[in-house]
This record gives structure tokens, C-alpha cells and sequence, in this order.
């Protein structure tokens, strides 16, 4: 596999994994305003996710629906940080939205100035759609900054950020259900 | 023999998916038509990557070259090109007949937190910009809400990117 299909491949698992475990919001946030955010930017992140995958998908010579739901758990490359299932844990779920936008901003960064003008391409129009992401992160950082349960949580997702390889117990049961729809009905699209 | 010009006016009666108010051309999402030998190309960058009116759109545009008897291609882009910025006058004063404050001329960088709790945005219905930011994130990715502290009314406001 290319170098640069790896690397797509590896973006687009955290913003698919992270879509979804950001959509396990929606109905049950705190209160109405953090439904309509997480669910938005869930909503955003698997549209990175899918952009992505069509890129990786030239590159790899397959489909986007392919890489997204026909992989095998192990063959995912998404990060530690992603793949925990932190619903009804508000404190954790917030310091990992910061941790996130704050690794996604530096690895966007420098996709913005790749040699491909594609994926350079492509990666500043995500990049300005992420710059909402991280004002709501930091909207929120401000409001936990002080509480014990928020900072306690940043440091223990911190070194997760970087983690990948095995994957956590709890994404088995996240790619049981990702991949129910393609696993049922053969050939089903986006 | 179908024109470029012809395609144009045909795309400009295609609402918004979302907010049909406004005009798929009138929105800034057409980048361009190109007609060669019966076939139209149309290249069109969608306002967020996971806006779900993609592909309402895509095929909206598909059958409106099809009705003018050419074959469509319909080419999404998805570079940093398009920008509100791109949303033409009409398509501004319709958005804010409407009840949607049009987004605020895009930056040098990015926007920044501080501008959205800051009060310049001008509410849609009274003009006034005592308002203030409810929710950076709205009922569509592109939409944030806001309240007017004048005449109490919340609005949705454009988001600029």
C-alpha cells in the first residue's frame, strides 16, 4: 500500500471513529445545545471521513464504501483516543474533543502544504470547517479548565492521542454495528 | 445546441436543499459549466463535506442538463476555493428576507471564537446587532444560532467559512 493511502487511510478511520462515537450524543448531551453540536459535528466528521476515503480509494485503486465498512477490526488504524466509549461522561468526552482538535489542527496543518495540490486541497476546506470544531473545544475547555474531573480526564486520554495498533475491548461492538448495513446487504452505498 | 449560458439559467431555478430561499447558483456552489459536444460539465463544491443535500444536489443538476437534451457531468470539488464569500448579493438580501443573517465577509485566517461572542453580527429582522452567539452549531452545518437582545428574537445566522 502507498505511503499516502496510509496516511489518508489513518485520518479518515479517527474522523469515521470519532463521527460516530460523537453521534452517540444526539438525544442524550447535557442539554439541547450540545445535542445540535455533537451531532453536527459528528455530522462533519464523517463527512471528512468520506472525502478522505475517496481520495485514499484512487490511490488504492477501490471505493470509499469499501475502506469505510469492508475492512477487517484489525486492518482499522484509528487512534486509542477515538475508539473509547465514553458516553454518559461528559468531563472525558469534552477533554477529548480538545485533545482531538488539538492533533487534528497540527496534522491538518501539514497536509495544507503538501506537494499534492489535491489533498492540499481538500485539507484546508476541512481545515475551515474544523476551525467551528475547535472554537466549541475551546468554548468548553474555558468552562471545565478549573473542575478536577475535566483535568484529570486530559491527562489520562492524553498519551491515547498517538496509541494505535490493538484496538480497546469497546471497538468490536462500534465496528459490529459501522458494518451491519454493509454486512447484510451486499453492495449497499453511502 | 445547449449554451453555457442556458445551462446557468437552468441551474439558478434549483432551490437549496436546505434553504430552498436561495438558489443553488445564487448560494455560489456552481463553480463552473463547460459545454462540449452535447456534454455539460458542472463543477460544484458542496458548502461542508458532510452536508447530506450532496447528493439531492448532484442529481438535481444531473436531471436539469438532461432536461436541456445534453449528457451531465457533474464534478464535485473539494478544495478551500469556495468560500461564503461566493454568495452573491440577491442571494444575501434573499437569505435575510428570510430570517437567515448572510454570513460576515471571511478574514485573512480563520474565525475566531472572540468574533462570534462579540456583537457585530446584525440580527435579520430588526437590523440591530445587540445580539449574541446561543450555539456555534444550528439545525444544518452551515448554520449557527444567535439571539437579538433588541427586539428578542433568535435568528440563525450563516456561518462564515
Amino acid at each position: 500500500m502507498s505511503e499516502l493511502g496510509q496516511q489518508l487511510l489513518l485520518i479518515a478511520d479517527d474522523e469515521l471513529v470519532l463521527g460516530w462515537r460523537n453521534s452517540e450524543w444526539t438525544g442524550i448531551a447535557p442539554f439541547l445545545e450540545e445535542d445540535v453540536a455533537f451531532s453536527s459535528i459528528a455530522q462533519n466528521e464523517i463527512g471528512h471521513a468520506r472525502a478522505l476515503y475517496e481520495l485514499a480509494a484512487r490511490e488504492l485503486g477501490t471505493t470509499a464504501d469499501e475502506l469505510a465498512f469492508d475492512r477487517e477490526p484489525d486492518q482499522y488504524r484509528c487512534s486509542r483516543l477515538v475508539e473509547l466509549r465514553l458516553v454518559p461522561d461528559w468531563a472525558r468526552t469534552i477533554a477529548r474533543h480538545v485533545l482531538y482538535e488539538q492533533a487534528d489542527e497540527q496534522r491538518l496543518r501539514e497536509l495544507m502544504g503538501s506537494d499534492d495540490s489535491e489533498l492540499a486541497g481538500l485539507a484546508a476546506k476541512i481545515d475551515r470547517e474544523e476551525a467551528y470544531h475547535r472554537m466549541h473545544a475551546q468554548m468548553w475547555h474555558e468552562r471545565l479548565n478549573d473542575e478536577r474531573r475535566y483535568v484529570e480526564a486530559l491527562e489520562e486520554l492524553r498519551p491515547l492521542v498517538d496509541e494505535r495498533g490493538e484496538h480497546l475491548p469497546e471497538f468490536a461492538q462500534l465496528w459490529e454495528e459501522m458494518t451491519m448495513v454493509r454486512r447484510s446487504v451486499v453492495g449497499a452505498t453511502w | 445546441m445547449v449554451t453555457a449560458e442556458r445551462v446557468w439559467e437552468a441551474l439558478a431555478e434549483i432551490p437549496d436543499p436546505e434553504i430552498p430561499v436561495i438558489s443553488l447558483v445564487d448560494l455560489g456552489v456552481v463553480r463552473d459549466v463547460a459545454v462540449q459536444d452535447g456534454r455539460v460539465r458542472v463543477e460544484f463544491t458542496p458548502t461542508f463535506l458532510g452536508c447530506p443535500a450532496l447528493e439531492v444536489m448532484r442529481d438535481q443538476m444531473a436531471a436539469k442538463v438532461r432536461e436541456l437534451g445534453a449528457e451531465p457531468e457533474i464534478r464535485v470539488i473539494t478544495d478551500d476555493s469556495w468560500s461564503t464569500d461566493r454568495i452573491t448579493p440577491e442571494g444575501r438580501e434573499k437569505l435575510r428576507e428570510s430570517g437567515f443573517a448572510p454570513p460576515t465577509p471571511r478574514g485573512t485566517g480563520a474565525p475566531q471564537l472572540v468574533q462570534l461572542q462579540r456583537g457585530v453580527f446584525r440580527c435579520p429582522y430588526c437590523g440591530s446587532t445587540e445580539t449574541e452567539l446561543e450555539n456555534i452549531f444550528g439545525p444544518t452545518a452551515c448554520r449557527s444560532l444567535r439571539y437579538c437582545k433588541s427586539c428578542r428574537q433568535p435568528f440563525e445566522q450563516f456561518k462564515t467559512i
